[in-house]
């Protein structure tokens, strides 16, 4: 076993999810199978062999600094579920 | 007792005077009603992608090669992940395991001691928008309105190495690393705004013991005074935990300015795992040497050249030189100033002394002044020709305050200019003498300490204009 | 024939010689989604107002007689996870629900300054995770050609709306195989771009390093049109390549010959449905026909593309879908005490349980003590996999698979994640690669379309299509028409 109902939920907390206990068995056993199949890339001799971040060799796709109108104050907010002095509301940040 | 040595590194973030953000076009502007800087990008809107400013690249050169660090030519971006409502998409674009700038170093001063602070690493990132608390601070808040102007503004974080060893060394590194981003105009280092933001590892460790201790990281340093505060009142509450047997925890405070004390933020101490990898929707940058030894050949002249030169060409004391380099305004004003006159020690004088006194009064900077270096230069001039005594000169410059007049025509609106007529001298000599041979008296029966009352006399009578050299000179020659 | 039955290319001869009307058109569409939407729930949203308005606008440009392009007047689709200012962008997600966009994504800008007409918004698995559009939160898409089964995904809404005429063209996007496997499913035309060919700006981030735009459509003629529409060098997109954009109708011609054409061996082994594989054997042997050259390839690392595919995706994934905190948009539960519970009570009760699980198994692989082991080690094997189409190119000028290993199957949710995600082991390998492919129809199992797929060398979308359509020319699966048939509401 890779991971246990305890490391279920703790890769839960650190994706602001909760996995209700009910499903903890299940979920870990999922996450179980995938991690036991991923074994097969130990196989794999990668010794020397440089990770894929971006597939094409591309670089320096830079922008002039140029300051330019972004979207209205009411387009902002057109979706905030709350808003607070022209802000996006949320509740207090420290429990 | 154990003496225990003091054990600082600072982590500093520079905003970058960029005039649109690192990854969208949206304005840097400080200020401005909330969230009225935004874009789709900066928002994290679904969908929404970064492009990189060319500047932010250039200004982190510039620093680097002012700090003098490695420039690496392959960069690229990360994604540090964290949730934090100010942090738009829930992780922060920032460099990781490949930053732009390696192993650099700044030489302080510290009473006539010189020292070299290692310089670990320079990297680029990108700012958070900023919580507004609807109560008085964040702990009392029912709740919070975030503003996301902020998000995406450009930073360097600029990371030193353990080597300061205390407060003072850590000031001094501190408006090193400040005049060096003010020169190489990267940065405005305005610590209130909070575009220079400090953040102090402290640690202690028992006198030759070769491990350091465990630190505690203070943020929220926003003023040299808090920086110095903050690691002396660590120092003392590190000192009484170990001295009492106990174990500094490895934690984050924060510095509560008002009461003098660092707290401890439980609430930043859960598990941190950023999950870093490499940022997909950016391609790496590579540098060459064309681009690199460009700006290394439009570096302006830097702090320690500076002072090098005010000292070697200007004759100014060190002390003098220090200070006045210290803040780039101010050694602009200086060399503004010393166009017109040869008495650069003069000029010193005034910047180290009634301006600075005039600006610390009036909470402004040398930015803000109103009287022009030339007319500094011109009362330095006057006074060294002899036409204002010091005494007048002091009455001149507040005068120049209320508006910025030359030196010359107020002397001849407020009637001010010296007596230096022999003629005239003789003729006050002769006067007080006549009305005080009790004076003369005593002088003569070796009292040196009479002449001293007889110019009072005469300086008053001449409202102050008179010679006082003069004054003295023929007053002895007089009584002889 | 129906308009609805008809191509773009078609339908813009029909406009041109002024035998029909754009508003016409748009309302036969419109008339036919109201036949069969109940049955295909292809569409999330519909915007019928502004489609009719833009329609009448193209009208009047024709009654002047100014020129149009080829897409201006057609009626299509777009999948939910790209953005269109105004208009409600779902990704089929409770957490977007009632979100609407400020800007337009890059395509769309694109497709608006051609002119044509979109119909809606069409249906898909939720944020693009999962190969059945089961996951949506508003329902299944079934598959027109026998509603029991599912219509294949992410994009299923895009490809099951080709099929039941429901739309002329539609847009997809593909992250592992997500416009060519529902392409296949359908019956329907399905080119995934070179990565970098297409702007990603506004494209829902799915996998950033994968995710490519494409559309789904009736035939190679009418993927050509919208490719010319779509592709080309954004400075909104820093991965969007600056390169030149050919006209890709050019390459529509009927000419295999000498064509070198590669049969990786490692797709045609354990795992394909027999009858899949007769069928796609059957489509090499026309080639062969045809006068292509057949050369048998090897992809070695095939068989590792799975499970790197599903640790690198739900890495970005964790990071993509970490901005969907009830903050600024989306979703949020209203009884949260702090900042911190309402983003975890917001996040829990906005994803469903697919998009949750691959969150988690993103964050897994990223987090401190397991990066090394899972998501270092898939982007090492991902250069592997790279590298193994670098040297099978250098025989071939082209490779010819099994678009999926199997037809469309049913919608009964008894298979497990694991065993689905093992069936996406012919498409994910091109995303990996950044490659562009094609999925074309090939031929039917029980009724149910096949679907092969050709992969080009990086930005050679021109052979493939030339391929594609000289297959296509030659045989005519393109022109049978999905029944809308099985037991559902009928």
């Amino acid at each position: 076993m890779k991971v246990t109902a305890q490391d279920v939920k703790y890769i839960a907390q650190l994706s602001r999810l909760i996995v209700p206990e009910a499903d903890l068995e299940k979920s870990t056993e999922e996450f179980n199978q995938i991690l036991n199949y991923a074994d097969i890339l130990q196989k794999i001799d990668t010794t020397g062999i440089e990770p894929t971040p971006y597939v094409l060799p591309i670089s320096n796709a830079l922008r002039k600094d140029v300051a330019k109108e972004g979207v209205t104050h009411e387009e902002a907010l057109l979706n905030a579920p709350e808003v607070y002095n022209d802000g996006f509301k949320v509740p207090r940040v420290i429990e | 007792m154990t003496k225990y040595i003091t054990v600082i590194g600072l982590e500093v973030h520079a905003e970058l005077k960029t005039k649109s953000k690192a990854f969208c076009s949206c304005s840097t502007e400080f200020g401005g009603a909330p969230n009225t800087h935004i874009c789709p990008v900066c928002l994290g809107m679904p969908g929404a992608l970064p492009v990189l400013n060319e500047q932010v690249v250039e200004f982190a050169i510039r620093a680097g090669l002012a700090l003098n660090c490695d420039i690496k030519y392959f960069n690229k971006f990360d994604r540090k992940n964290y949730f934090y409502p100010d942090l738009s998409k829930n992780y922060q674009i920032s460099q990781f395991d490949k930053p732009i700038c390696l192993n650099g170093y700044i030489d302080v001063d510290v009473d006539g001691v010189e020292k070299r602070i290692g310089i670990t690493r320079i990297h680029m990132e990108e700012d958070a928008g900023k919580l507004v608390h609807s109560g008085g601070n964040i702990s009392t808040s029912d709740f919070s309105a975030v503003d996301y102007n902020r998000a995406g503004v450009p930073l360097i974080e600029i990371v030193s190495e353990p080597d300061m060893r205390s407060a003072e060394e850590a000031r001094a590194y501190l408006e090193n690393l400040k005049a060096i981003l003010e020169y190489t105009d990267v940065c405005d280092c305005k610590m209130q705004e909070g575009s220079l933001r400090c953040d102090a590892n402290i640690s202690l460790m028992p006198e030759g013991a070769t491990e350091f201790g465990t630190r505690a990281e203070v943020k929220n340093l926003n003023s040299f005074r808090a920086l110095v505060r903050a690691i002396e009142y660590e120092v003392e509450r590190q000192k009484e935990i170990l001295e009492n047997g106990g174990r500094v925890i490895q934690e984050t405070r924060t510095w509560d300015d008002a009461n003098g004390k660092t707290l401890s933020m439980r609430s930043k101490e859960e598990a941190h795992d950023y999950r870093y990898f490499s940022e997909p929707d950016l391609v790496p940058v590579e540098l060459d040497d064309a681009w690199v030894e460009r700006i290394r050949a439009e570096l302006p002249e830097l702090p320690a050249q500076r002072q090098a030169r005010l000292i070697a060409e200007l004759g100014l004391p060190k002390y003098d030189a220090s200070i006045i380099v210290s803040n780039k305004a101010m050694a602009e004003y200086f060399d503004e100033a010393v166009k017109t006159t040869k008495d650069a020690k003069g000029i010193a004088n005034w910047l180290l002394g009634d301006v600075s006194a005039y600006l610390n009064n009036e909470g402004i900077t040398i930015s803000e002044f109103k009287v022009a270096p030339a007319h500094l230069a011109e009362l330095v001039n006057l006074t060294k020709e002899g036409v204002l005594s010091s005494k007048l000169a002091k009455k001149v410059f507040a005068e120049m305050l209320k508006g910025d007049k030359s030196p010359k025509i107020l002397v001849r609106e407020l009637g001010l200019e010296q007596v230096s007529d022999e003629g005239a001298i003789m003729k006050l000599v002769e006067e007080i003498l006549a009305e005080n041979p009790q004076s003369v008296a005593d002088f003569k029966a070796g009292k040196e300490r009479a002449i001293g009352f007889l110019v009072g006399q005469i300086m008053k009578k001449s409202k102050g204009k008179a010679n006082p050299t003069m004054v003295q000179a023929m007053l002895k020659e007089k009584m002889q | 024939m129906k308009l609805y039955e008809l191509t773009a290319h078609e339908l813009h001869d029909k406009l041109m010689g002024r035998e029909i009307s754009s508003v016409e058109l748009t309302n036969a569409l419109y008339e036919r989604i109201d036949e069969v939407e109940d049955k295909v729930n292809a569409y999330v949203t519909l915007d019928k107002e502004n489609a009719l308005a833009q329609a009448a606008k193209v009208d009047a440009k024709i009654a002047k007689g100014e020129s149009i392009s080829v897409l201006a007047g057609i009626p299509g689709g777009i999948k939910d996870n790209i953005s269109t200012k105004g208009l409600r962008t779902t990704c089929s997600s409770k957490m977007l629900g009632n979100f609407i966009p400020i800007y337009d994504a890059h395509v769309i800008e694109r497709l608006r300054a051609d002119e044509t007409i979109f119909l809606g918004k069409t249906n898909m698995d939720e944020f693009a995770m999962g190969s059945t559009t089961e996951s949506s939160y508003f329902g299944v898409t079934r598959n027109p050609w026998n509603l029991e089964r599912v219509p294949g995904g992410s994009s299923g809404g895009s490809a099951a709306a080709i099929a039941a005429g429901e739309a002329i063209w539609t847009l997809g996007s593909d992250t592992g195989g997500s416009i060519r496997q529902p392409a296949s499913f359908n019956g329907c035309v399905g080119i995934k771009p070179t990565y970098g060919r297409v702007s990603r700006y506004g494209c829902v981030a799915f996998a950033s390093s994968l995710d490519q735009i494409g559309p789904i459509t009736k035939d190679v003629t009418d993927a050509a049109i919208v490719l010319n529409s779509i592709c080309g060098k954004d400075e909104q997109d820093s991965t969007s390549l600056n390169v030149e954009v050919p006209d890709f109708t050019k390459a529509l011609v009927q000419n295999v010959k000498g064509l070198r054409i590669g049969l990786p061996k490692e797709y045609f082994g354990e795992g394909i449905d027999p009858r899949v594989k007769s069928e796609v054997e059957k489509a090499v042997k026309k080639y062969e026909e045809l006068g292509a050259a057949i050369v048998e390839v090897s992809l070695p690392h095939t068989e590792y593309a799975v499970i790197t595919y599903y640790i690198i995706a739900p890495a970005e994934a964790s990071a993509n879908l970490a901005r969907y905190d009830g903050v600024r948009y989306g979703y949020r539960n209203l009884e949260a005490k702090s900042a911190a519970e309402m983003v975890t009570l917001s996040r829990t009760e906005g994803f469903g349980a697919e998009v949750r699980r691959r969150i988690m198994l993103g964050t897994y692989v990223l987090s401190s003590g397991y990066y090394d082991a899972y998501y270092n080690k898939a982007m090492k094997v991902r250069t592997l996999i790279r590298r193994d189409f670098e040297e099978a190119f250098q025989k071939c000028d082209l490779l010819l698979t099994p678009t999926s290993p199997v037809v469309a199957y049913p919608i009964d949710g008894k298979m497990d994640p694991l065993s689905i995600y093992m069936l996406d082991v012919t498409t994910i390998p091109v995303n990996m690669a950044g490659l562009p492919g094609i999925s074309i129809p090939c031929g039917f199992v029980d009724g149910l379309p096949v679907g092969m797929q050709l992969i080009g060398k990086v930005l050679d979308e021109a052979t493939i299509l030339r391929a594609a359509y000289t297959f296509e020319q030659a045989t005519g699966y393109h022109k049978v028409f999905a029944p809308l048939g099985g037991k559902h509401n009928d």
